[in-house]
């Protein structure tokens, strides 16, 4: 059997990027993936005939030093211009958001937009460094550590006194308190909270945990406005497989890693290749998992493998998602309240409070009563993703928790979509007959579908103590697993989450070193 | 009008605490009080004859034990008497009973959960070495990370040090520690939802956070890492109530030659040309000072008793800012006797510590739910106390009075201000809740004093009776309390200081905060210093 540098399993966004580099720099790539299709939850799927969509709908911050190294303009990948946000109301009086501008709020809370938002991104760009970077371990190497977290520290000092001091302030407060100081709208506050707490069991009265994910996703070239790709989020995805198939990568579909064979002897363990669903076993010099820390070293290592403590911490990461993904195949394109097109993305969530009784279910193991959501229709952008005149519509809905009571008995999956169904309604009459063909995909569905521990998006929890150099915990933080030979790319390495291409990159250059 | 070297603004227990370590260092200080009273928050009242209830406060524990002894607090007649115990009483009725010996309490849990029995020795160790670290803060001035002063980096110096010397795992458990929910962290030590829910308590306890909520992890060692003489994590009574602490800095204060004037509300701290000067009374005096000190919590001090105008712009900002939420409740009830609880062995630990009516992990956070909507949940978190049963001087022979702390309890109702009729309402509902629990207790009722948020803001002063004088959250602690860049006692106002618990290391009756804004005024006036190095006992 033929033996490799590198094995990547995974054809996920980030397992791709790291596949490339590594064959960029000569290296031998086999990538194997467990499904027949590329790009994990960035893939596109027919839902229904004719109807495609992708579980994750925007790119909001992808890695623009991943485009160049790969060239992926070259290979096809080039920016939708970035399209508005809009807190939907009821009547049409809708809050829209772009870039430094904000419409159908008062003259004073556009002059406080602009000021917040100016900060922020002068907090995100303190910061810019960090997420390209491998954090070195703390207490490792005075010489890293002071490089590295100095230089962090000096980029922050370098803000200005009154900056520093803010940052310090706001680093950990919970969106409600950040947005009330500034801001007088309801949705305006609702908005801007969105993308804070979105994804993670938080709500906006949450302290600790939301502003670093924000500061992480105003980190990319559109400071966080909603940005796709032409051509859908499947051209990011089909971009990656040019590049990787350009470098020499070799990807094999339908192809699940059973384990990563590890080796044991005097001088100790060492991972020497994968053994295949059919018991074929492929060996190579390095093992990469873009899969979830959970299902690295549980499902393909191996408790048994790894140190009791280390197993323990891997073992309570938050992995638990508590978003669900609802899909609409559509006769035609919906007509809401006081919109001209639903372009870019629609958030129903008409202010703080709505989000915040809405986790106040899921924190019970229950389905959100009243549903707050992000849509957006990514046909609109790509007919292609729709037949003639058709469309389809993507939905992040919160909250559904990944323990639910039922365990998502059909009653309860019916139940809350209609709610959803009833929320959109409320918005744009006349939606529910336009619906041909719909799914819920609850976090065990993605799960299932994906592979992903808990359903979680970003394969774990995006908070403090699981950011950073301890993403996903000290010991694995620097892609290296404990078990030599053995490497992690994904979402749950640092600095993980959303669309980014940056851990993938993050850990080729350490396997590199 | 006679001057002095320092006004002090408040008789709570850190005006005090600063005014004695100002006048032991030779200033002449007074002391202003608004109400006829002293002890701010830590007071003890007779409202109904032969009661003495601490009305707001009601457990010591956080007191920096070295104050305790370099004030001599004892000979001015503090005496602290600990629980033995308390009974945690769960949703069902049953109970657990909390021992103060380690074994009968290992037996007991394991009735519950033999897992958790073991877990908790884990539990226990781990707490107390996070207390050590905060342990180690509380008598010294939080650094100031922008500045370059000589000082401030020895500070921080002295943190980043400790964290290196903790090394990556220590580090590690230590921002995962800070930033989770208490829901999470006791997830890592225990299975039963009772246990965790009685344990979970502390970390609600006075926070506008839940058991669910990131954050309330640190509240919850924020209430364990004090001690009663020095046996960290005790808790116990002040004999005579609260108001014996406060009574008894006040005597160390007289007896360093300190004043307190009471029935002195302040209406205005006097600025002129840039520099506080004394304080305006409501009564029309003037009290003058070389410098002022505000015991007043941060969003009360820069919004009601100072004129805008007098301060910069951004400080007013920061103070309608300042987050203070008041979400406590204090009913206080003089009993004819010492109700008899159900379930509870021969009615054990009642009348010799705490009794907790913690429910579940569901009850707790339900409860934290009702408050976000404006209004108290029918079964909300009690922590009670009859401090009667083991304390004589508070309540006649053979009576009681019975201290209950309800968590939550909003400053505002969704459906109004506080009325008397609400208030009594709010009151009902925990006599029903506890009259579940003890059969009978209703009818041994003598009297009682219902204080939702809005009358411990209208007596005591603090702003929506938030008891921490202002949240203890991450973005308000250490270099950001009250706010950044304003941590160090000293105030915009030239010769103005802080010296409340909105000030580092925050609530709790410490006198930490005191203390510390006494050294700092201290070194500024070229005095030599008079407030101790904590020994933190480790």
């Amino acid at each position: 059997m033929k033996s490799y540098d590198a094995i990547v399993i995974g054809a996920g966004h980030n397992g791709l990027v790291c596949a490339a580099l590594l064959a960029k720099a000569g290296r031998s790539v086999l990538v194997l993936e467990a499904s027949n299709r590329l790009g994990g939850l960035a893939g596109e799927r027919e839902f229904h005939p004719g109807f495609h969509v992708a579980p994750a709908h925007s790119v909001s911050h992808f890695s623009s030093a991943v485009a160049d190294e790969l060239s992926l303009s070259d290979c096809g990948l080039t920016f939708e211009k970035p399209a508005p946000t809009t807190c939907l109301g009821e009547n049409g009086d809708h809050v829209e958001v772009l870039g430094e501008t904000v419409k159908g709020v008062s003259a004073d809370d556009q002059k406080a937009y602009l000021a917040y938002r100016q900060q922020l991104l002068r907090f995100a760009g303190a910061l810019d460094h960090v997420w390209g970077k491998t954090l070195p371990r703390i207490g490792h190497g005075l010489k890293d550590n002071a490089l590295v977290y100095g230089r962090a520290g000096l980029a922050l000092r370098l803000l200005g006194k009154e900056d520093m001091r803010e940052f310090a302030r706001v680093l950990t407060l919970p969106m409600r308190d950040l947005v009330s100081e500034h801001f007088d709208d309801p949705k305006l506050q609702a908005l801007l909270s969105w993308d804070g707490v979105l994804g993670a069991r938080m709500a906006p009265r949450s302290p600790n945990n939301a502003v670093m994910p924000l500061l992480l996703r105003m980190s990319g070239e559109s400071g966080g406005d909603f940005v796709t790709p032409k051509g859908g989020v499947q051209s990011v995805t089909a971009a990656l497989q040019n590049a990787a198939e350009k470098a020499g990568v070799e990807i094999k579909t339908a192809c699940p890693v059973r384990r990563i064979v590890v080796h044991g002897d005097e001088n100790g363990l060492k991972a020497t290749g994968v053994e295949l669903g059919d018991g074929d076993i492929i060996s190579a010099k390095t093992i990469i998992s873009s899969a979830d820390p959970k299902t690295t070293f549980f499902t393909l290592i191996g408790a048994e493998y790894l140190d009791i403590e280390f197993s323990n911490r891997i073992n309570r990461l938050r992995t638990n998602g508590y978003v669900a993904k609802f899909h609409a195949a559509l006769s035609g394109l919906p007509a809401f309240n006081g919109l001209s097109k639903p372009e870019g993305r629609m958030i129903i969530a008409p202010e703080l409070d709505a989000i915040e009784f809405a986790f106040d279910d899921a924190k019970y193991g229950e389905p959100a009563e009243k549903p707050v959501m992000e849509i957006a229709f990514p046909s609109l952008a790509n007919p292609g993703l729709a037949p003639n005149g058709q469309h389809v519509m993507s939905a992040h809905v919160m909250y559904a928790p990944y323990k639910e009571k039922s365990n998502w008995s059909d009653a309860t999956r019916a139940a809350f979509s209609r709610r959803i169904i009833d929320t959109i309604e409320k918005y744009a009459p006349g939606f529910a007959n336009l619906i041909i063909h719909s799914e819920l995909l609850t976090p065990t569905d993605l799960e299932r579908e994906y592979g992903v521990t808990g359903g979680h998006w970003h394969h774990a929890e995006l908070a403090f103590d699981q950011m950073l150099m301890m993403r996903p915990t000290y010991g694995a933080a620097q892609y290296k697993a404990p078990i030599p030979g053995v490497y992690l790319c994904g979402a749950g390495c640092h600095p993980g989450g959303g669309v980014m291409g940056l851990s993938g990159r993050n850990a080729a250059r350490e396997i590199l070193k | 009008m006679k001057k002095y070297d320092a006004v002090i603004i408040g008789a709570g227990h850190n005006g005090l605490t600063n005014a004695a370590y100002l006048a032991k260092a030779g200033l002449n200080v007074v002391v202003v009080e608004k109400n006829d009273y002293i002890g701010g928050a830590a007071v003890s009242r007779e409202l109904e004859p032969g009661f003495w209830y601490s009305s707001c406060s009601y457990v010591c524990s956080m007191m920096r034990q070295v104050i305790h002894r370099d004030l001599d607090l004892t000979r001015h007649g503090l005496m602290l008497v600990p629980y033995l115990g308390t009974v945690s009483f769960a949703d069902d009725g049953s109970t657990l009973l909390g021992y103060h010996s380690e074994g009968p309490n290992y037996n007991e849990l394991r009735r519950l959960s033999p897992h958790d029995a073991d877990a908790m020795f884990r539990f226990m160790t781990d707490l107390e070495r996070y207390s050590t670290l905060i342990r180690k803060t509380l008598l010294r001035t939080p650094p100031d990370p922008t500045s370059f002063k000589p000082r401030d980096i020895q500070e921080l110096i002295f943190l980043a040090k400790t964290f290196w010397e903790m090394g990556e795992e220590q580090v590690y458990e230590y921002i995962r520690f800070f930033t989770m929910s208490a829901a999470e962290f006791l997830e890592d030590y225990f299975e039963n939802d009772f246990i965790k829910a009685v344990m979970a308590t502390p970390g609600i306890i006075g926070t506008a956070l839940g058991v669910e909520s990131p954050g309330s992890a640190y509240v919850l060692l924020h209430h364990v890492m004090g001690d009663v003489d020095g046996n960290i994590g005790a808790w116990g009574l002040a004999r005579g109530g609260m108001g014996a602490i406060s009574n008894a800095l006040a005597s160390a204060l007289k007896a360093h030659g300190g004043d307190i004037l009471t029935g002195s509300g302040v209406d205005q701290i006097i600025v002129r040309n840039g520099a506080a000067t004394g304080v305006a009374l409501e009564n029309g005096d003037e009290v003058y000072g070389d410098i002022v000190v505000s015991n007043l919590d941060a969003k009360r001090t820069f919004t009601k008793v100072m004129d805008r105008k007098d301060i910069p712009e951004e400080i007013f900002k920061k103070a309608e800012n300042f987050k203070i939420r008041g979400s406590s409740g204090k009913v206080n009830i003089a009993l004819s006797g010492l109700p008899k609880f159900n379930n509870v062995p021969e009615n054990r630990y009642i009348d010799r510590g705490g009794q907790q009516f913690a429910g579940s992990m569901r009850t707790l956070e339900k409860a934290y739910d009702s408050w976000k909507r404006g209004t108290w949940s029918e079964d909300p978190f009690i922590e009670a106390v009859i401090p009667s049963a083991w304390d004589p001087t508070v309540a006649p022979a053979g009576k009681h009075w019975m201290s209950n702390f309800i968590q939550y309890c909003p400053p505002k109702l969704a459906d109004g201000p506080w009325t008397p009729v609400k208030r009594d309402q709010f009151g009902k509902t925990i006599i029903d809740k506890i009259e579940r629990y003890a059969p009978g207790f209703q009818d041994l009722i003598v009297h009682m004093e219902v204080r939702t948020p809005h009358e411990i803001e209208n007596e005591v002063g603090l702003t929506e009776g938030n008891i921490f004088q202002g949240e203890l959250t991450i973005d308000q602690l250490l270099f950001n309390r009250p706010f950044p860049g304003y941590a160090q006692y000293r105030m915009p106002v030239k010769n103005m200081y802080m010296c409340g618990s909105s000030t580092h290391p925050g609530g709790g009756v410490s006198s930490a905060c005191g203390a510390n804004a006494a050294r700092e005024i201290l070194m500024d006036l070229k005095k030599p210093n008079t407030v101790p190095e904590d020994d933190c006992y480790d």
